[in-house]
């Protein structure tokens, strides 16, 4: 199976506020998907429902079908820990613990009762190594998170995701808070790490869904207004909302 | 319309205007380059080389303007499109123009000697050659797909006509060698216009690619 993620008929209210309207996505393994759209068109929510984050939320009623691997997550006997280790999700602020690098990096698998010294110390280096930053961090590793650069934070973050394994990164706005050096070294890793990994990225940035993505959907109001190969939906794309948008005559 | 792109919205106004300028003066070179064939006129050919330096410049305009909106404005979808086929669009007409001048400098050479047989097939390629020319423009400046398919029966045609002026002129070279210095030209220019047909056709694919975002060139149409 190809699909890692889809969703079918997916509603999503908050209270009386729809904020999902019959959303069917189909999300590839191995590929970069972006959600574009204006602010508040859903795509954030979105994002959420693919790790339940949204049960966080008081008043949150989900409808329809997701399906991860084959198997329906909104499921209430689905393991919601087990579902976020598998799902885990990157934030537009970088958020490390103010702990140091290494106890970052090893949270979620301590969490998960890893308590050998030898495999958390595997873990951390594999995980840094796979953001590059093990050999810039190597000899800081006891150093405390909150002191790294706002790029090196972000890395640290995707790394603390890595360690627990996970097949999907969900990334929210990752390199909203960088700028655009940072911005681009964050794209570089993003399309390294698609080798191992399903990304799906929500960003404002229009440049750099069309820059690092496989596949893009457009969001309006709730609804997938398009979604398809990136380089259609910015070069011919179908609908003429989703033109609009993209060619900044949206408003 | 656009919020906060009105200024891309008038350099995209530009490029619009200034291809239509490249168009009719194109026009007008091929129109008057039969002219001045037709009429054993060399002062006329010789204001269409005068007239294409003026072409090059604004090809190197078009250029320009289009290698600018794509580094700065970041275009997308029907904007990208636009602007690539601007492009083309610009060395299509530069290359037309190249195409009249050089009937043109036949003309110049035909122009103190008799006319082999009075001209009846290359006026009519050259008409429609124009008409190919104007219509695929035409079809840029409404958006219109359509009207840029209308272009494909009238290729043919151009090439029919190519095909009797040389069956016709060798018919009279293989009677008569010495008509060959005479001849040879006109089939020169009548190869010179079917090119012009061709990249009117160009024109037009790129037309329908720039509205319906299919590429249609090198295939069945």
């Amino acid at each position: 199976m190809t699909n890692i993620i889809e969703t079918d008929k997916l509603n999503l209210f908050y209270t009386a506020f729809q904020a999902l309207i019959d959303v069917d996505l189909k999300i590839e393994r191995n590929r970069i998907t972006a959600l574009i759209g204006p602010s508040g068109c859903g795509k954030s929510t979105l994002l959420r429902v693919f790790n339940r984050m949204n049960d966080l939320i008081e008043g949150v009623k989900v409808s329809g079908s997701v399906k991860f691997d084959g198997k329906e997550i909104l499921d209430n006997e689905i393991d919601l820990i087990t579902l976020r280790k598998r799902i885990g999700m990157v934030f537009q602020r970088p958020n490390p613990f103010p702990l140091s690098v290494f106890e970052n990096v090893v949270y979620g698998l301590r969490i998960h009762g890893e308590k050998r010294r030898s495999v958390l110390e595997a873990a951390a280096e594999k995980s840094l190594a796979s953001v590059l930053l093990f050999d810039e961090l190597k000899d800081k590793l006891n150093m405390n998170a909150l002191g790294l650069s706002l790029e090196q934070q972000q890395r640290l973050c995707i790394a603390r995701l890595l360690s627990v394994t996970p097949d999907v990164l969900l990334m929210d706005e990752p390199c909203s808070a960088l700028d655009p050096f940072a911005t681009m070294k964050i794209e570089e890793l993003m399309t390294l790490l698609k080798k191992q990994y399903t990304i799906v990225i929500v960003t404002h940035n229009m440049q750099q869904a069309a820059r690092i993505s496989d596949e893009c959907g457009y969001m309006l109001l709730g609804e997938l207004v398009e979604f398809g190969e990136t380089k259609q939906i910015f070069t011919a794309p179908v609908n003429k909302k989703t033109e609009d948008y993209i060619t900044g005559r949206f408003g | 319309m656009a919020d906060g792109r009105e200024h891309f919205q008038r350099e995209l106004q530009k490029l619009n205007d200034l291809i239509l300028k490249m168009g009719g003066m194109v026009e007008k070179n091929i129109f008057n380059s039969v002219e001045a064939l037709k009429k054993q006129d060399a002062r006329l050919a010789r204001e269409i080389m005068t007239s294409d330096d003026n072409l090059d410049r604004l090809e190197l305009e078009v250029d320009d303007l289009c290698l600018e909106l794509l580094a700065t404005q970041q275009p997308m979808a029907v904007d990208l499109r636009f602007i690539t086929t601007g492009l083309r669009i610009g060395s299509d007409l530069e290359r037309i123009g190249d195409l009249a001048v050089d009937i043109a400098q036949r003309a110049i050479e035909l122009a103190d000697q008799p006319l082999l047989k009075p001209l009846v097939d290359i006026p009519k390629m050259a008409e429609l050659a124009e008409k190919m020319v104007h219509r695929a423009l035409d079809a840029f400046v409404k958006r219109d797909a359509e009207l840029a398919r209308g272009l494909w029966p009238d290729e043919d045609k151009v090439d029919h006509y190519r095909d009797l002026v040389y069956d016709e002129l060798v018919d009279m070279m293989s009677k008569d060698t010495k008509a060959a210095s005479r001849a040879i030209p006109l089939i020169i220019i009548s190869r010179h216009l079917e090119r012009i047909a061709d990249h009117a056709t160009n024109i037009a694919e790129d037309v329908v690619y720039m509205v319906e975002g299919k590429v249609i060139k090198h295939g069945p149409k």
